[in-house]
C-alpha cells in the first residue's frame, strides 16, 4: 500500500471516529434538552403517569381478586407475586414510551419533518436521544409512586444481582425495541393519513401478547407459542420476568440476545421502509 | 363577567334549546366526514373484541369475580360502553375545547356571548361518531341481560336509567371540576388520559376494590355511581338507599361544580386572542 493510500484510510478513520463522537455528542446533548424541558411540566408528567398507573393496579385487583378466589394463587401467582409483576410493569411502561405513531401525521402535515431532514443525521437519533433523556425524569418521578404502590399492595421480590443487572439492560432493550417498531409503524403515515384503526390493532395485539395485560404463563398455550414469534414480549414481559420470575440464567443472557436480535431486525426495517417513505415527503413553505 | 352582559329573559329551557342548536351544527359538520363512521366502528369492535377476551380470560381461570358471575360483569361491561360513549360524544370534547380555549385567550369569544359561559362551555362540541359505543354497549348490555335469569321489570329499568343519568351528570361535573383548573395550572392536556387510565376502573364491579380505592371511586372520581349502581339497577343490587345516595351526591356535586366555576373564572383574565 502507498503512503498516499495509508494515509487516505488514517482520514477515513478519523472521520468515522469524529462522526460516532458527533453521535454521541448528539445523544448527550438530546438528554439533557429533554431533562431539562419535562422538568418544567411536572404536573401534566404527574397527570400522565398517574392515569397510566391505574390501569396495573386494575389488572391488579382483578387478578389478586382471581387468585385468592382459586385458594390463594393463579396459575402460580399469588397476590403478593402479582403485586410485583405489576409494580415493576409501570417503570418497564414508562421506559416503554416512545414517539407516538400518532405524530407521525402531525410531522408530516406540519412540515417539522423538513428541518429534520436538513440535519446531517438521520431523524431517528433525535426520538432516541430526546426520549432516553425523558426517562431520566420519569424515572425520578416513578421513584415515589412506586413506593406508594409498594406499601398498598405488598410485593413479594426476591431477586439476585442477576435479575437486576439483566433487568436494568432489558429496559432500555425494551425501549430500543419499541422504538424501532413504532417507528416503522408511524410511518405507514407518509402513504395514508387513515392510520387510526391500524395502529389500534397493533395496540392491541400487543396488549394481549406482551404480558401487558397479565402474565403471559396465564394466557392460552395457543397465544402463548404465538407471543414466542412476536417482538411484544421481549418489550414488556420479559424485562418484568427478568426481575419478578426465577428465571435460570441461560434464559435470562437468551432473553437479552432475543431483545438484540428484534432491534437489528426492527433497525433494518427502519432504513428499508424509510428509503422509501421519505420520497412520498414533500412540504410547501416553512 | 357574562354574567354582567345584558341578560336575555328568563327562559328555563335555553340551556336545553342551546344544546338542541349547537348538536344540530355539530352533527351536521360531523356527518360530511362519513368515513369516520367506519373508523369508529372499527375502533369499537377492536375495543369490545378486546373486552371479551379479557373477561373470557379471567373466566377461564375462575367462575366468579367477589360474587359477580360473568353475565352480570357482561351487564357492567354494557353500561361501560355506553357510559364511555356518552362522555366521549359530549362531555369530553367540550372540555377539552374549553382547556385549550382558557389556554390560548379564545374563551374571551364565549364570555362575550349574551348566555351563560357555563352552559355555553358545556354544550359547544358534538361528537357524533364516538355515539356508536352508545349503541354497542347498549347491545352488550341486552346479551347480559338475556343471559341473566329474572326479568327486568319497568321499576327497575326506570331505577337503571335514573342512575345513569345521576351517573353522567356526576362525570360531568368531575371533569368540569378539574377543567376550571385550566384557570390556574395552564397546561393540562395530559388529562383526557389520566381520566381514560382511571376510567376504566369502572369495567369491574367496584366492590372488588380494597376499600381506599373503592372509596376513591365512589366519591373522588364518581365511577362506582356512573356504572356500578346503574349495572346494580339490573341485577337486583340497587337498594331504594343507594339510589338516594346517588341522588343526594350529584345534587350537591352540581351545586359545588357551579360555584367551583364561578371561582375560577374570577381568575380568567383572557389573552385578547
Amino acid at each position: 500500500m502507498t503512503a498516499a493510500g495509508r494515509e487516505q484510510e488514517r482520514r477515513e478513520a478519523v472521520g468515522r471516529i469524529a462522526l460516532l463522537g458527533a453521535l454521541v455528542d448528539l445523544y448527550l446533548t438530546e438528554i439533557r434538552i429533554a431533562i431539562a424541558e419535562q422538568f418544567q411540566y411536572r404536573v401534566a408528567n404527574y397527570f400522565y403517569m398517574v392515569g397510566m398507573i391505574a390501569e396495573p393496579v386494575i389488572y391488579l385487583v382483578v387478578w389478586s381478586t382471581v387468585a385468592e378466589q382459586q385458594g390463594g394463587s393463579v396459575g402460580g401467582f399469588t397476590p403478593g407475586q402479582f403485586a410485583a409483576y405489576y409494580i415493576v410493569w409501570t417503570l418497564v411502561r414508562n421506559m416503554n414510551i416512545i414517539f407516538t405513531p400518532y405524530g407521525w401525521e402531525w410531522r408530516i402535515r406540519q412540515g417539522e419533518l423538513s428541518g429534520m431532514l436538513l440535519r446531517p443525521v438521520h431523524p431517528i437519533h433525535w426520538d432516541l436521544g430526546y426520549f432516553a433523556g425523558w426517562k431520566f425524569v420519569a424515572i425520578v418521578l416513578w421513584l415515589p409512586l412506586a413506593l406508594i404502590l409498594a406499601m398498598l399492595f405488598r410485593p413479594e421480590l426476591e431477586p439476585d444481582l442477576l435479575d437486576v443487572a439483566v433487568f436494568a439492560i432489558a429496559i432500555w432493550g425494551a425501549y430500543l425495541i419499541r422504538s424501532v417498531n413504532y417507528w416503522i409503524l408511524g410511518m405507514v403515515s407518509f402513504w395514508t393519513t387513515r392510520v387510526g384503526p391500524l395502529f389500534e390493532l397493533f395496540l392491541t395485539a400487543e396488549l394481549l401478547l406482551s404480558g401487558r395485560l397479565v402474565p403471559l404463563a396465564l394466557m392460552p398455550d395457543w397465544a402463548q407459542s404465538l407471543a414466542n414469534v412476536l417482538p411484544f414480549k421481549w418489550t414488556f414481559g420479559f424485562p418484568i420476568e427478568a426481575l419478578v420470575g426465577d428465571l435460570p440464567a441461560d434464559q435470562l443472557l437468551g432473553g437479552l440476545l432475543m431483545q438484540l436480535l428484534w432491534i437489528v431486525l426492527g433497525a433494518i426495517g427502519v432504513r428499508v421502509v424509510w428509503r422509501f417513505a421519505v420520497r412520498r415527503y414533500s412540504a410547501v413553505g416553512n | 363577567m357574562g354574567d354582567s352582559m345584558a341578560r336575555p329573559p328568563r327562559e328555563p329551557l335555553r340551556p336545553a334549546r342551546l344544546a338542541a342548536v349547537f348538536f344540530r351544527v355539530g352533527a351536521m359538520n360531523e356527518l360530511q366526514y362519513r368515513v369516520n363512521f367506519v373508523v369508529q366502528l372499527f375502533q369499537s369492535a377492536i375495543a369490545l373484541v378486546t373486552g371479551l377476551a379479557v373477561l373470557a380470560l379471567v373466566f377461564s381461570h375462575t367462575s366468579e369475580l367477589n360474587g359477580w358471575s360473568q353475565a352480570e360483569l357482561l351487564a357492567i361491561m354494557g353500561v361501560h360502553i355506553v357510559m364511555g360513549g356518552l362522555i366521549r360524544t359530549t362531555i369530553q370534547p367540550n372540555m377539552l375545547r374549553l382547556m385549550e380555549d382558557i389556554r390560548q385567550g379564545t374563551f374571551d369569544f364565549v364570555l362575550t356571548k349574551p348566555d351563560d359561559a357555563q352552559v355555553l362551555a358545556s354544550v359547544r362540541e358534538i361528537r357524533i361518531w364516538q355515539a356508536v359505543d352508545v349503541i354497542v354497549g347498549a347491545v352488550v348490555l341486552a346479551v347480559a341481560l338475556s343471559q341473566l335469569s329474572g326479568s327486568i321489570g319497568p321499576g327497575e329499568a326506570l331505577a337503571f336509567g335514573f342512575a345513569l343519568a345521576l351517573g353522567a351528570s356526576m362525570i360531568y361535573c368531575f371533569w368540569l371540576i378539574l377543567t376550571t383548573g385550566a384557570f390556574w395550572i395552564v397546561r393540562m392536556d395530559q388529562l383526557a388520559e389520566l381520566f381514560e387510565g382511571i376510567y376504566q376502573s369502572g369495567r369491574w364491579p367496584v366492590t372488588i376494590y380494597p376499600g381506599w380505592l373503592r372509596i376513591s371511586l365512589t366519591y373522588l372520581v364518581p365511577i362506582a355511581f356512573a356504572v356500578t349502581v346503574p349495572a346494580e339497577g339490573l341485577t337486583g343490587r340497587l337498594t331504594p338507599e343507594t339510589l338516594l345516595l346517588a341522588a343526594g351526591f350529584a345534587l350537591g356535586l352540581l351545586m359545588f361544580t357551579r360555584w367551583f366555576w364561578r371561582f375560577g373564572l374570577s381568575r380568567y383574565s383572557g389573552a385578547s386572542a
